[in-house]
């Protein structure tokens, strides 16, 4: 009997620090169904006349944009990002696990090293290198280092992952004469998916999250993705319609909840094993 | 920490069987050669670069002067850097401990064999993904603002604050708040950690008739304290770190008067609002020092207080 009554208390308990934490975004959500004025003053949850007008105000657009090209401007960034961190941090984590060759464990200590130095040390002379190439305002800079592999939390994760899988695997196969290619195609990469998962739902994310990268480069408003568009949007109407606002931040936060929903697994999992910043 | 392990033992187990395979040279290098271009062109070419231009007057339009040491001493007299070195180093005071106590208390609860722990897990932990976004940002700042809930909430009880936001007293303490809603990526590091911990050690603590507090203090905390200090030291250099939040409530001069001017704030203003890019990138260098002065005397600390269960001769 006290047996039940500890389980029942426990859930409560964590059920209401749970609506705490849960709180903002059910507030937002409500928010914007709310009238502009009716945001602010109230702790009213519940809106008392539900409206559609800040939704119809966002896809009016900003800056005479419409806000689909943001969706998608963020969209192409998201994905190209997954296809480029994805292929060149399995390539990276493979050598690292599986190959020998010179240099390795120095590499694998810059490789770690990196993930502890931060970034500003290295945006200025970036942004001199992609200003004269004549690459400011597109998309390069942002992608580059998805393709080169800089995110070292992805490949230490994949390299994490594949020490754990039996050597015997790609052995045998060497013997039956597979090149390292045909090792790597066919063997490593179909036994590494949960770690590509981890490392492409991530990626995803921080990439439909990243505001600084965007903020520096990119200045054509028409390139924007949605964060820099938020953040356009406050500067146009001096964050005045809070409704718009809400109501703008919610569509650019729903991708992110909808991935979070479908793959929390992969996520908590792959901050369990890895301790992913998220 | 499991993987670790596992990874010695394979590497124990067939040393001989793989000195006989030739080496892989040229494949390695070809596997690695994204990592290796990136590495080159965007990290280490970079950094040299960003090294020189510290003792230059680089504005990004005229050829760098050699300066000396100009830039690094401008600083100690420059006092929005010393404003900002301040803001960082209270956020960071703050936002690290109070975090990393919120992830383990809600940790501990939540480390149960009682049905539904999954669900939690994920619940608590989905803010982490979002935290970081200009949209959270927005919402937060309008949740803090004068006359919103939180102004309201705070009226209920008596206490009247106005509006965080736009309250140098208050906007930094809002921020720490953000960050400590976040507490989901430290929490399921902390979960790991308290499930590698042997249920026999409380039973005999119990036994013994240790309280809660004897508990925690002797058994939980010496044994998660590998885990904590992992946490402490990625929850600190993330910390130095943070932008986003702070630029969408404080914009570029760190709004409302200097209180929310975090150095990564002032960094991107010198560097790419008025293009000092010599004296941003030697800000850059003094970031990088300070981090690395705080993680050496992390690990320096660390010494006295992680404990790895393997040990032997433990120094306690």
């Amino acid at each position: 009997m006290s047996r039940t009554v500890t389980r029942v208390a426990w859930h409560v308990g964590v059920l209401a620090l749970l609506a705490i934490v849960l709180y903002p975004i059910v507030w937002v959500a409500a928010a914007t169904f709310k009238p502009s004025e009716a945001i602010l003053g109230s702790l009213q949850l519940v809106p008392t006349e539900p409206t559609l007008a800040n939704y119809e105000r966002v896809f009016e657009g900003v800056v005479g944009i419409g806000v689909g090209r943001f969706f998608w401007n963020s969209a192409v960034l998201a994905v190209l990002s997954v296809v480029g961190t994805v292929a060149s941090s399995a390539l990276a984590g493979y050598a690292f696990a599986r190959l020998r060759f010179r240099g390795r464990t120095t590499l694998f200590a810059i490789m770690i090293a990196t993930l502890l130095l931060p970034f500003h040390v290295l945006i200025i002379p970036q942004y001199v290198v992609f200003q004269n190439l004549d690459l400011v305002d597109t998309y390069v800079p942002l992608l580059a280092g998805k393709f080169l592999a800089s995110e070292a939390f992805f490949v230490f994760l994949i390299v994490q992952f594949i020490r754990q899988l039996p050597r015997e695997l790609d052995e045998s196969a060497k013997i039956d004469g597979a090149g390292h290619w045909t090792v790597f195609w066919h063997i490593i990469l179909p036994l590494c998916r949960p770690a590509l998962i981890t490392t492409a739902i991530f990626t995803f994310i921080w990439s439909w999250n990243d505001f600084f990268g965007p903020l520096i480069y990119l200045s054509t408003p028409d390139k924007y993705p949605l964060p820099l568009a938020l953040q356009l949007y406050i500067d146009e109407t001096s964050g005045s319609d809070f409704g718009a606002l809400m109501a703008m931040s919610m569509l650019a936060l729903v991708p992110v909840i909808l991935f979070f929903l479908f793959f929390q697994r992969f996520l908590v999992e792959g901050v369990s094993t890895s301790g992913l910043k998220g | 920490m499991a993987p670790r392990t596992e990874v010695a033992v394979a590497r124990g187990a067939g040393p001989r069987k793989r000195s006989r395979l030739p080496g892989d040279g040229v494949a390695g290098y070809l596997f690695l050669s994204p990592w290796i271009i990136g590495i080159v062109v965007l990290t280490l070419g970079p950094m040299v670069t960003s090294l020189y231009l510290s003792f230059t007057d680089y504005d990004l339009f005229n050829t760098p002067n050699w300066i000396g040491l100009e830039n690094y001493e401008r600083m100690f007299t420059d006092a929005r850097w010393l404003r900002s070195v301040e803001v960082t180093a209270i956020y960071v005071a703050l936002a690290v401990p109070v975090k990393l106590a919120a992830a383990l208390a809600v940790a501990m609860l939540l480390n149960s064999k009682r049905a539904g722990q999954g669900f939690y897990r994920a619940a608590f932990y989905g803010p982490s993904l979002i935290g970081g976004s200009v949209g959270v940002a927005i919402v937060w700042k309008m949740m803090f603002s004068d006359d919103s809930v939180v102004d309201r909430l705070l009226l209920k009880v008596g206490i009247d604050t106005g509006g965080w936001a736009g309250n140098p007293d208050f906007s930094l303490m809002m921020l720490v708040l953000l960050a400590t809603w976040q507490l989901g990526a430290p929490m399921v590091i902390f979960l790991a950690g308290l499930k590698q911990v042997p249920p026999e050690l409380y039973e005999a603590a119990e036994v013994d008739g240790a309280s809660r507090a004897r508990r925690f203090w002797s058994i939980t905390l010496p044994m998660i304290s590998p885990v904590l200090f992992f946490n402490l030291l990625l929850e600190t250099i993330n910390a130095f770190q943070v932008f986003t939040s702070a630029y969408v409530v404080g914009g570029p001069n760190g709004q409302p008067a200097g209180s929310t001017l975090f150095y990564t704030i002032y960094l991107f203003d010198r560097g790419f609002g008025d293009y000092r890019m010599g004296y941003a990138s030697a800000m850059a260098w003094m970031l990088l020092l300070g981090v690395g002065l705080v993680t050496v005397f992390l690990f320096r600390t660390a010494r006295g207080w992680v404990f790895y269960s393997g040990d032997s001769g433990d120094k306690r």
